[in-house]
């Protein structure tokens, strides 16, 4: 179950231990514990289903020049029906989860060469790849800013040894969304890959000792055994990915200035939100767009547990 | 970390030969050079000139090594301050998530009381909401309580995690039952429990809990933007992108303080690099 190295404790508890509740039923209330939840229980209902309910309340209100909210029924939801913008935002946003989503490949295909008997340096490797994902993302962004820099970056030089015209990548409205998006799948690749290695280390030696006695060859092995038996792992991962990408706002924030003429092909879903309640002010109007943000991940994510079944190979 | 041998195949003792594994190392190896690359390019940017930084075709490595743009950081910006303040968040909310969620994933894991599983299903339901839905109010309570451009503004909404809870309540399952009942039978009471016996047998989970926070709070952007809007306030990773107004194209500059910021991170992640894997591992999503 966990990963954790096992304390000698924790190895006894498995060995004696029947029933996975913790504690045992017993028909003692044991008053304290509230006194144990109260802390926290006390910080979410300040901070988190207070607010729910509040931004729940925004959204059917308008806010005043002078504060204060005027109930205008569902008007809030009808513009942002019909905002252009908002269409053009949660394109861009389906197209970062899309793009996001082609780090799961790249980290599987790593983590099956990461696990080849005998191999050597495989945690210098993980932590290598892993070293993106740690790092301030404003410093990530401000980086491959240069990089893709239309005068003087190093993309630009590299891709003219091989004939590639120069390009202006963050601000040509034609190709920022995918600059940025390469960015999304360079900087997460190591977070998927650590997780796929969880994975692949689960599966048996023996059933690829057996594929190879049959004669199957490495990509053979990979798409018979591997493939179908990380399945649950590479739909963990897609979910988690999706849920990510639909909320993704630091990295656009950070590389597209406000005179960027690709602005608006780029702008996500949260991205607009913020622009609308703590820039233009338009407060009841970004509480809607944040419910519809919500009703949209609900929506992908049930769908992704619906097609599940149809690819998912639980042993 | 154990040492590597770069890109060519060691001979083993083994049977076989591996014939495949100089091109493993040849593909593995191209993948970590993408990975780290750019910030090799960072610190080659921040040790040139401006000048040189505008040259075509660019050069590889700096004509002269040029150490100024490090302290040209901290007098474009109030760089001290911002690192203080990430730091501060960093803390407040590592401390506050490692304090709160400890104490009530014991409760959820080892205690019996009306309510238990509705309450933790309603806890973990707020893993469920983006932060998108909830920053509009968390605001207004801020404001409310006078804290904008304050540290406690910072670290206050995120002290409190159900990731966290849910996470060392799984590992609050696994311990013996039997430790309590001795514990019980010698008079001691539920808290001295908690604090001197189990707490202490958790000790990975609360370490893994630790840097997945830490690592989350030094990198936050969205909040700090919205409640702290001074300067001198800002935690580095909303100060650095005003670098980016003023600072436009003097890229020495703006490497030079990238590569500051996110050094913190980085050396508590090289020292502790298994606790951030073991956290992964385990972990969701990023909220």
């Amino acid at each position: 179950m966990s990963i954790f190295p096992a304390t000698a404790a924790a190895k006894a508890a498995a060995r004696s231990r029947t029933s996975a509740s913790g504690a045992r039923p017993g028909p003692r209330n044991q008053r304290s514990a509230y006194w144990f939840i109260a802390p926290l229980g006390l910080g979410f209902a300040v901070f988190y289903f207070w607010p729910l309910l509040q931004t729940l309340y925004f959204s059917f209100t308008e806010f005043g020049a002078f504060g204060g909210h005027t109930f205008i029924g569902t008007d809030n939801y009808i513009r942002v029906i019909k905002d252009v913008t908002v269409w053009q935002a949660l394109g861009n946003t389906l197209i970062y989860c899309v793009i996001g989503l082609l780090a799961l490949p790249v980290a599987i295909v790593v983590a099956s060469l990461l696990n080849r008997r005998g191999l050597r340096g495989v945690s210098v490797y993980r932590a290598l790849y892993f070293i993106p994902f740690v790092t301030l993302p404003v410093a990530v962004g401000l980086v491959w800013n240069w990089l893709y820099n239309g005068d003087f970056g190093l993309i630009n030089e590299i891709l003219s040894w091989f004939g590639v015209d120069r390009n202006y990548w963050v601000s040509d409205p034609s190709t920022a969304v995918y600059a940025i998006g390469t960015v999304m799948v360079w900087s997460t690749t190591g977070y998927y890959l650590v997780i796929f290695m969880a994975g692949v280390k689960g599966i048996p030696q023996d059933y690829y000792e057996a594929a190879e006695l049959d004669g199957a060859g490495p990509l053979r092995r990979f798409l018979t055994i591997t493939l179908p038996l990380l399945s649950p792992t590479i739909f963990f991962a897609s979910v988690i990915c999706m849920i990510n990408s639909l909320q993704t706002f630091d990295l656009i924030y950070i590389m597209m200035a406000e005179k960027n003429p690709a602005i608006g092909d780029t702008q996500s879903i949260v991205g607009l939100f913020y622009k609308w309640a703590f820039i233009e002010n338009a407060q009841g109007a970004a509480a809607a767009l944040a419910f519809l943000l919500m009703l949209v991940i609900a929506a992908l994510t049930y769908l992704q547990f619906r097609i599940q079944k149809r690819w998912v190979h639980y042993a | 970390m154990p040492d590597t041998s770069g890109t060519h195949a060691t001979p083993t003792t083994r049977k076989r030969f591996n014939s495949g594994s100089v091109a493993t190392h040849a593909v593995l190896s191209f993948g970590a050079l993408v990975m780290v690359f750019p910030f090799l390019w960072q610190l080659l940017t921040a040790l040139k000139t401006l000048a040189e930084t505008s040259q075509v075709p660019p050069t590889f490595l700096p004509k002269d090594w040029n150490w100024d743009s490090f302290e040209e950081v901290f007098t474009a910006l109030p760089f001290r301050e911002m690192l203080t303040n990430s730091l501060l968040n960093t803390v407040g909310r590592t401390v506050g998530q490692l304090v709160f969620c400890s104490l009530a994933a014991y409760a959820f894991a080892r205690m019996q009381f009306r309510g238990r599983n509705v309450l933790f299903a309603l806890f973990l339901s707020v893993l469920m909401v983006p932060s998108s839905l909830l920053v509009l109010p968390q605001y207004d309570i801020i404001q409310s309580l006078g804290l904008l451009n304050s540290a406690p503004a910072l670290f206050l909404p995120g002290m409190f995690s159900a990731f966290g809870t849910f996470m060392l309540r799984q590992f609050f399952l696994t311990l013996p039952r039997e430790l309590e009942e001795a514990a019980r039978i010698d008079g001691a009471g539920s808290f001295r429990i908690f604090w001197s016996i189990m707490l202490p047998l958790i000790r990975p989970a609360l370490a893994a809990l630790a840097v997945i926070t830490a690592m989350w709070s030094w990198n936050d952007l969205l909040w700090p933007l919205i409640v702290n809007t001074d300067p001198e306030k800002m935690p580095i990773s909303a100060g650095l992108t005003s670098l980016e107004g003023q600072y436009e194209t003097n890229y020495p500059v703006m490497m030079a303080g990238s590569l500051i910021a996110s050094l913190p991170m980085l050396v508590v992640y090289l020292f502790l690099q298994r606790h951030f894997v073991q956290s992964v591992a385990l972990s969701g999503s990023k909220n």
